[in-house]
């Protein structure tokens, strides 16, 4: 996983709450077997006109120019900006695979679903959750500001905007640690090989059943 | 001892290690896995060479991608065939109990885990699917993962977790005829909205959610992910037992004394405490419809299709305002007058055996009232949730009110809960559908999905449009 510190990144706004996993990868890419290659299919049904399918040539497919991701100026966005309950729904973890392949590192959001939340944090992107008065003000100044950019520093828990503005934000100091450090959460819970048997040995006595 | 939640004491039985700052490292008894979000996993143990922890802890099925009508010519898809395959190869290679498509226990994970006693009163459960909450009827500890965690409780039988708040949804009063748990829970979501139930374990307690049956209570569970919650719970009674009792995976002999007497246990304590608590009155929960593109979309089949004018803020007002406009439908439009083009009876919400039974019961009627699948019903397909209940529904004799009834009698899996297969919606088509999802697209690119019960569906069905099934049953 590659390490999240600092990002100085372009914003893209995505103004609509609920934002669902289903809307972020459709299923029909749920198919494939690889984890990677899901950025040109993130978003796809409001993203292209025409009907998605996996193996097709993406460049060759019919923008739709009325989503905002595909206007030029949030061409290279690194940084997404959303509503309430960000990636609620399926608990497909192509949903972060999809936007981080599209380019996506951060996501700003009021709120965020536990799941998606959480898978974010295994694939280095960052899901940061600010008030919703404060995300109000960042949608205005990226509509308001072409090439709109924010400062995202994982070690200080901030999030700078252009006029010097900080907020502050929570992040788990575990899950702060393995993204800053971009380690693997496997290797990381071998260490405690030991705990597990003990565990096991102790539970096996309790409830035997279990391991019948 | 203070006084404990159910949640508590699942928890507590099941903590390795806790991180100074309460990430815990949580052990995982059982794992269902199917083929949509495993593939990666099992990619990723092989180039780092690990094995799993413990074999048996694993059930693994295809559900998402199978056909539901002749299987015996295979998947047509390449991609959804490579898929499955897939799964086969690998549960192959590393040794895990697979029912395959062939096999007659085959179904929907939510499904068999509970028919075959893999799901069992205090465990930890995981899949990597978010409706694992179902299997929280069982007083289970169960909530839906990544691929990256399907990985890591492959590799290691634990996962990291922070402890969830508690929040307890208590349904207290007889539930009017005709209206079931599915109705609850679109109540209880239409109340406490999508995201309502964040960051909680909701446990369903109250003389109604006694009184449903185990079925019921998975229904109930199954959408507590719809309320934003990872999990949700029933406590233990003797229902949960008695429908343990005899399942292949449970207990045997002097164990299984020893488990009743522990899952006898499996309830919050008097005066446990709740981050949350939220009431509903049985008596006053009518049949309910979804109207829009979030379950919490939600009305009374007396109810009408609101209007965003009204709605309680500006956000909320732009998100009523796309769904209308998407599930092409109009402000103060009847729920009655709403005319649907397919129906689907099925999912891990409502395809077991007392769904079957609740929906054939409204076929039946409709046979004996001289009603079939209506006209302008493109199609109405039922699709039993497993192998097993496929069969227990032959033996009874519902697939034959079925098939005289105008429906379609198919094999077991997601089918058109969300269209991974042949089983789909057509742009603009309107679905009678009792799976749990309405989002954009779910059922089938511009399918326009209305959640509701078996009963309702089925009602739907023989008239063409939604009726109050308790007028209809009357
Ligand atoms: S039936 Fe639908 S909701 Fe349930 S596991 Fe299958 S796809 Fe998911």
């Amino acid at each position: 996983m590659q390490p999240f510190t600092r990002l100085d990144g372009l914003v893209a706004p995505l103004d609509r709450a609920n934002v669902d996993t289903d809307a972020i990868i459709p299923k029909q890419f749920l198919k494939s077997i690889k984890r990677t290659g899901f950025g040109p299919n993130a978003f796809d049904e409001w993203r292209y006109l025409d009907h998605g399918e996996p193996g097709m040539d993406n460049s060759k497919r019919p923008l739709n120019p009325d989503f905002v991701l595909n206007q030029s100026r949030y061409q290279g966005a690194s940084v997404l900006l959303a509503r309430e309950n960000f990636g609620c729904g399926s608990s497909r973890e192509h949903a972060p695979w999809a936007l981080e392949d599209y380019g996506f590192r951060a996501i700003i959001a009021p709120s965020f679903a536990d799941i998606f939340y959480n898978n974010c944090f295994k694939n280095g992107l960052l899901p940061i959750v600010l008030p919703a008065e404060v995300v109000e003000q960042l949608f205005r100044e990226t509509d308001a500001a072409e090439g709109y950019r924010l400062l995202i520093d994982l070690e200080a828990q901030t999030v700078a905007t252009p006029d010097g503005d900080v907020f502050a934000f929570e992040v788990d100091a575990e899950r702060k640690h393995r993204l800053l450090h971009g380690l693997d959460d496997i290797g990381i819970t071998l260490r405690f090989t030991d705990q597990i048997k003990a565990y096991e040995a102790r539970r096996k006595q309790e409830a035997p059943w279990l391991f019948a | 001892m203070q006084p404990r939640t159910l949640y508590d004491k699942l928890w507590d039985d099941h903590v390795v290690h806790v991180e100074p700052d309460g990430t815990t490292l949580l052990y995982i008894d059982r794992h269902l896995v199917h083929e949509v979000t495993s593939p990666q996993a099992f990619e990723g143990l092989r180039i780092n060479g690990r094995k799993l922890w413990r074999v048996a802890s694993v059930l693994a099925t295809p559900d998402h991608n199978v056909p539901t009508s002749d299987r015996a010519a295979g998947i047509a898809d390449p991609v959804s065939r490579t898929q499955v395959e897939t799964l086969d190869a690998n549960c192959r290679d590393f040794g895990l109990t697979e029912f395959a498509m062939d096999d007659r226990r085959q179904g929907i994970v939510h499904v068999i885990g509970p028919e075959q006693g893999f799901t069992q009163p205090g465990v930890t459960l995981v899949c990597g699917d978010s409706h694992t909450s179902t299997h929280g009827a069982f007083a289970a500890l169960a909530f839906g993962i990544g691929t990256s965690e399907v990985e890591h409780v492959m590799a290691t039988q634990c996962l990291w977790q922070k402890k969830s708040k508690a929040m307890l949804v208590r349904v207290d009063g007889e539930l009017p005829p005709g209206v079931t748990a599915k109705d609850i829970v679109l109540a209880v979501i239409g109340r406490i909205g999508t995201a309502g139930g964040t960051g909680h374990a909701i446990e369903f307690g109250g003389s109604a959610i006694r009184a449903l049956s185990m079925e019921g209570r998975m229904t109930l569970c199954n959408m507590a992910i719809e309320a934003g919650a990872r999990a949700g719970l029933v406590a233990v009674d003797e229902r949960t037992i008695e429908y343990m009792r005899g399942r292949p995976g449970a207990p045997a002999g002097e164990n299984w004394e020893r488990a009743v007497a522990y899952w006898r246990t499996l309830t919050s304590d008097e005066g446990a405490a709740f981050d949350a608590i939220v009431e509903l009155d049985a008596t006053a929960i009518r049949p309910q419809v979804t109207w829009g593109t979030s379950p919490e979309m939600v009305t009374g089949i007396d109810g009408r299709v609101p209007d965003p004018a009204e709605a309680p803020n500006p956000v909320k007002q732009a998100d009523w305002t796309r769904a209308l406009q998407y599930m092409g439908l109009k402000a103060h439009t009847p729920i009655t007058e709403i005319a649907v083009d397919k129906v689907f009876i099925g999912s891990c919400t409502n395809s077991r055996i007392e769904d079957l039974r609740a929906a054939a019961e409204v076929a039946r009627w409709g046979l004996r009232n001289g009603r079939k699948v209506a006209a302008g019903v493109r199609q109405a397909l039922v699709v039993p949730g497993s192998g097993l209940v496929k069969a227990e529904a032959e033996a009874e004799g519902l697939d034959q009110v079925f098939i005289e009834a105008g429906f379609e009698w198919r094999d077991p899996g997601c089918s058109m809960c969300l269209a991974m297969n042949a089983d789909r919606l057509e742009p603009g088509e309107r679905c009678a559908s009792t799976s749990n999802r309405n989002f954009e697209g779910r059922q089938g690119q511009g399918g326009r999905t209305h959640l509701v019960s078996p009963a309702m569906a089925a009602a739907a069905a023989m008239f063409g449009h939604f009726v109050d099934v308790r007028e209809v049953m009357r």
